[in-house]
């Protein structure tokens, strides 16, 4: 797999709902460089070419879009967040919050922190796949992504 | 009209897709509170409640979105964006840029600033009259916004 072009990177540690989401970006043709992370460690070694895929990444390559869970384990979503809006580097990746939270102090404080969007994860099928389409053709077909 | 309950603002000087883009957002019944307005000093003044609009917005609620397009007389769109951006009472507000702009360096730019989307207009009816509801429908449908 070549790394250094993934237009979607998905930070989801919840299998049924990444594999939800896959399959319906799929459905929608909008899958062809999607990468799968489980937890936000492992989301910022691959946005940022550390651990294991230092040399095969770098913060040249920036995806279109990162759709990014909240709650996982090791670095949660909003620590993510921080990170990427906090670097020159990685700042202008348009960062989309899929979450299952609609608390108010996490909506408030991801749009402090610079997100993009944040989409509450409907709790039914139809409306969850539904939302993963409006989000993958807006972003991925709409949006004109940052270019470096 | 009540200035104070104004959803969305559409900053934008010309005049054939302002109308255009107020139409489709009519049309999908996402825009019963909408505002145009065409430079980027009277966008500001609606915004911050200064001079004309100082006692019509004195209580005005929080924005849902706003559509900014760039190459406007007076004040531009990043000029807009830059003070939108950097302060605290409406960093919160979704700003989708709407432009002819396809130049990099605008687009960097945008992005750099907090932009959360940019959206560069097509030039068929069809294909804008589309982007206009898709862009409705996102953020007003399934982006969550920060609840005053």
């Amino acid at each position: 797999m070549d790394y250094s072009s993934i237009d979607i990177l998905l930070v989801e540690d919840n299998v049924d709902d990444a594999e939800l989401a896959m399959r319906e970006l799929k459905k929608n043709k909008l899958t062809s460089n999607l990468f799968h992370v489980k937890d936000g460690e492992e989301a910022l070694d691959f946005i940022y070419g550390n651990g294991q895929y230092a040399g095969s990444r770098s913060t040249q390559n920036l995806p279109k879009v990162i759709l990014l869970d909240i709650q996982m384990p090791k670095v949660n979503g909003i620590e993510v967040l921080e990170k990427i809006k906090g670097d020159r580097q990685t700042n202008i990746i348009p960062v989309v919050i899929l979450t299952s939270s609609n608390e108010s102090p996490d909506i408030k404080k991801c749009y402090r922190l610079g997100v993009n969007s944040y989409i509450v994860k409907p709790v039914n099928f139809e409306g969850y796949s539904h939302a993963i389409k409006e989000l993958g053709l807006y972003w991925l077909l709409l949006n004109r992504p940052p270019e470096i | 009209m009540d200035y104070n309950l104004i959803d969305i603002l559409l900053v934008e000087d010309n005049m054939d897709d302002a109308e255009l883009t107020i139409r489709e957002l009519k049309r999908s019944h996402l825009a019963n509170n909408m505002f145009h307005v065409r430079n980027g000093e009277e966008a500001l003044d609606f915004i911050f409640a200064q001079n004309n609009y100082e006692k019509k917005r004195k209580n005005a609620k929080a924005l849902k979105m706003i559509l900014l397009d760039i190459n406007m007389p007076k004040v531009n769109g990043i000029e807009v964006l830059e003070k939108l951006k950097n302060d605290e009472s409406t960093k919160d507000i979704p700003v989708v840029m709407l432009t002819s702009s396809k130049e990099s360096t605008d687009i960097q730019k945008c992005y750099k600033l907090g932009a959360n989307s940019y959206i560069a207009k097509p030039v068929s009816f069809d294909a804008f009259t589309h982007a206009i509801q898709n862009i409705g429908f996102y953020w007003l449908l399934v982006n969550e916004p920060v609840l005053k």
